[in-house]
């Protein structure tokens, strides 16, 4: 229970102290998740796309040599940058431009480098989810859009990969929390995110455990809201169970309708003096005036 | 019959592999034709009818759309596909859309309608097949008679010169196969070309106007339905069809 105590005390020292840097490292490390996640959804689209283009003997030459290297191409993509750890793509990338080109290109903001190698590197993850997605859509689906005239492009667009996004969507969420986390690579670099901001701040003063519990409880956090709202988004997309019958034909009539529609209803909707008198009548009898 | 023919099938083969499902199939559709295709299982209905449509290539033979070979390389497909509807033994609606959108994407992505325009014409077609109070409906929420209905509505919607009926009652339950009968047999009657492979004997015997008899791969006899439910000149379309008839 001390212990507790006194890991309360240091985690309020350090944030009265470092706020400012923690808030920053979460905020950096969110933003960085959110645009490599959505890019790299762009990229796995692009190949998911690309290496699902039919190929048939019939077309000519150019067009199926052409698909041969595209798809070679996206392979390669592929399992290099799954097959090689994030951290070392990183230095590889960022160090590799400048030495490659004497130091005439090299990546002058540490963002669009950040950006740039956890996007590819999610681009390479999603490439095969969404090749997954767009195979678990019934073949029907695509022939049924042949059979209205649609290309292979208009095909995908509006009735393959919306369905296929809604079936990947748990695994984009699994790779928007894998980016929350697997940012804090990016510290190699010297992208001031999450962890390096614990770095930083266990460099000055040398506080580990209560700055790590700290990043512990903020990257849980994270994590948490992120599976919450994506678990909302899904059933969003899911739409209602519901829907309504939009009755237009007059000439149904429906249950209950115990006269012609013509004639009305004792319940129809009236003026207040009539609706008065309809009462007063179905009381009492008609007024003898009225006849 | 000195109509112009709007498909001729000529000498159309289709191989998978080494298992030869057509051979040398020859017939013609005339504008206003109701086509009958029958025949077991297996005797390759289904191919003939998705090599009509581009879904298979045809190993050998040629099929002409108003005297032009669409077999060929360099023909636009999908361009003559939304001349030729076809509607689906498994209906093969769009699950990310309502019926109603079902209905418009079609025109307003290939043919490029306006959204209103679609709309109307969407409706009226919807209306046609019975099936406008549900335009909000997803295909998964109603039954099979309705989704056939749906995907008849989306082929007609296209306003094709051809309708395809792939088995259109094959999947549903005996109590909504009339309500698509029905819809098939009014558009028969007001004149659509359409060429159904189907297995309702009396459907082929009644409505339509011309008979092909599959076995095979190959087709065994053709003509008149009277002709040929009545007077079977093959053995093995007497045969079929008292399998059928008994029933």
């Amino acid at each position: 229970m001390e212990r507790f105590m006194q890991l309360g005390q240091d985690v309020a020292l350090l944030l009265g102290a470092y706020w400012k840097q923690y808030l920053s490292g979460l905020g950096n490390t969110l933003a960085l998740a959110i645009i490599a996640t959505v890019i790299g959804c762009v990229i796995g689209l692009a190949c998911g796309i690309l290496n699902t283009i039919p190929c048939s003997p019939h077309d000519p030459m150019p067009k199926r040599v052409l698909l041969r290297l595209v798809r070679i191409l996206v392979r390669i993509y592929v399992e290099v940058f799954r097959g090689t750890p994030m951290v070392l793509q990183s230095v590889f990338i960022y160090y590799g431009l400048p030495y490659f080109s004497n130091n005439t290109m090299r990546f002058d903001n540490i963002w669009s480098a950040a950006i740039l190698i956890v996007s590819i590197n999610t681009g390479a993850y999603m490439a095969e989810s969404v090749r997954g997605g767009i195979l678990s859509i019934d073949p029907g689906q695509t022939e049924g859009a042949k059979a209205i005239g649609m290309t292979h492009v208009q095909t995908m667009l509006h009735v393959i990969l919306p369905q296929a996004f809604r079936n990947i969507l748990p695994q984009i969420g699994n790779n928007f929390i894998i980016n929350i986390k697997d940012t804090s690579v990016m510290f190699i670099i010297g992208f001031t995110e999450l962890f390096a901001a614990h770095r930083y701040i266990t460099g000055v003063n040398l506080m580990y455990f209560p700055s790590a519990a700290i990043e512990m409880i903020a990257y849980l956090t994270m994590t948490l809201i992120a599976s919450a709202l994506l678990r909302l988004l899904e059933k969003v997309l899911d739409g209602s169970d519901n829907y309504e019958l939009v009755q237009t034909d007059s000439l149904t009539m429906t249950a209950g309708t115990y006269n012609h529609p013509a004639k009305g209803s004792p319940f129809d909707e009236r003026s207040k003096e009539q609706r008065e008198r309809v009462e007063q009548e179905l009381k009492f009898g008609r007024n003898r005036g009225d006849r | 019959m000195s109509m112009e023919a709007i498909l001729e099938v000529k000498h159309l083969s289709k191989a998978f592999g080494k298992h030869q499902v057509l051979r040398d199939i020859d017939f013609t559709v005339r504008p206003g034709d109701v086509t009958s295709i029958i025949g077991a299982s297996g005797s390759g209905k289904s191919t003939l009818l998705r090599c009509i449509n581009l879904l298979e290539t045809p190993s050998a033979g040629e099929i002409l759309f108003h005297g032009k070979d669409i077999t060929g390389r360099g023909v636009n497909a999908p361009a003559y596909r939304t001349k030729v509807g076809m509607v689906f033994q498994s209906f093969n609606l769009f699950n990310n859309m309502t019926v109603l959108e079902n209905c418009m994407v079609g025109q307003t992505k290939v043919l490029k309608k306006s959204r209103e325009e679609a709309k109307a014409n969407a409706m009226k077609y919807l209306k046609k097949v019975g099936m406008d109070p549900y335009v909000h409906a997803k295909p998964r929420q109603i039954s099979g008679g309705q989704k056939q209905r749906v995907a008849i509505a989306r082929a007609l919607a296209m306003e094709p010169e051809v309708l395809l009926f792939d088995e259109p009652t094959s999947a549903l339950d005996p109590e909504m196969v009339g309500e698509v009968l029905s819809v098939m047999r009014d558009l028969a009657d007001e004149g659509m070309t359409m060429l159904v492979v189907t297995h309702e004997m009396a459907f082929a015997r009644d409505v339509s106007n011309h008979v092909v008899f599959m076995a095979d791969g190959v087709i065994c006899e053709e003509g008149e339905p009277q002709e040929l439910f009545a007077h079977p000149k093959q053995d093995r379309t007497r045969e079929f069809l008292s399998r059928f008839m008994a029933k």
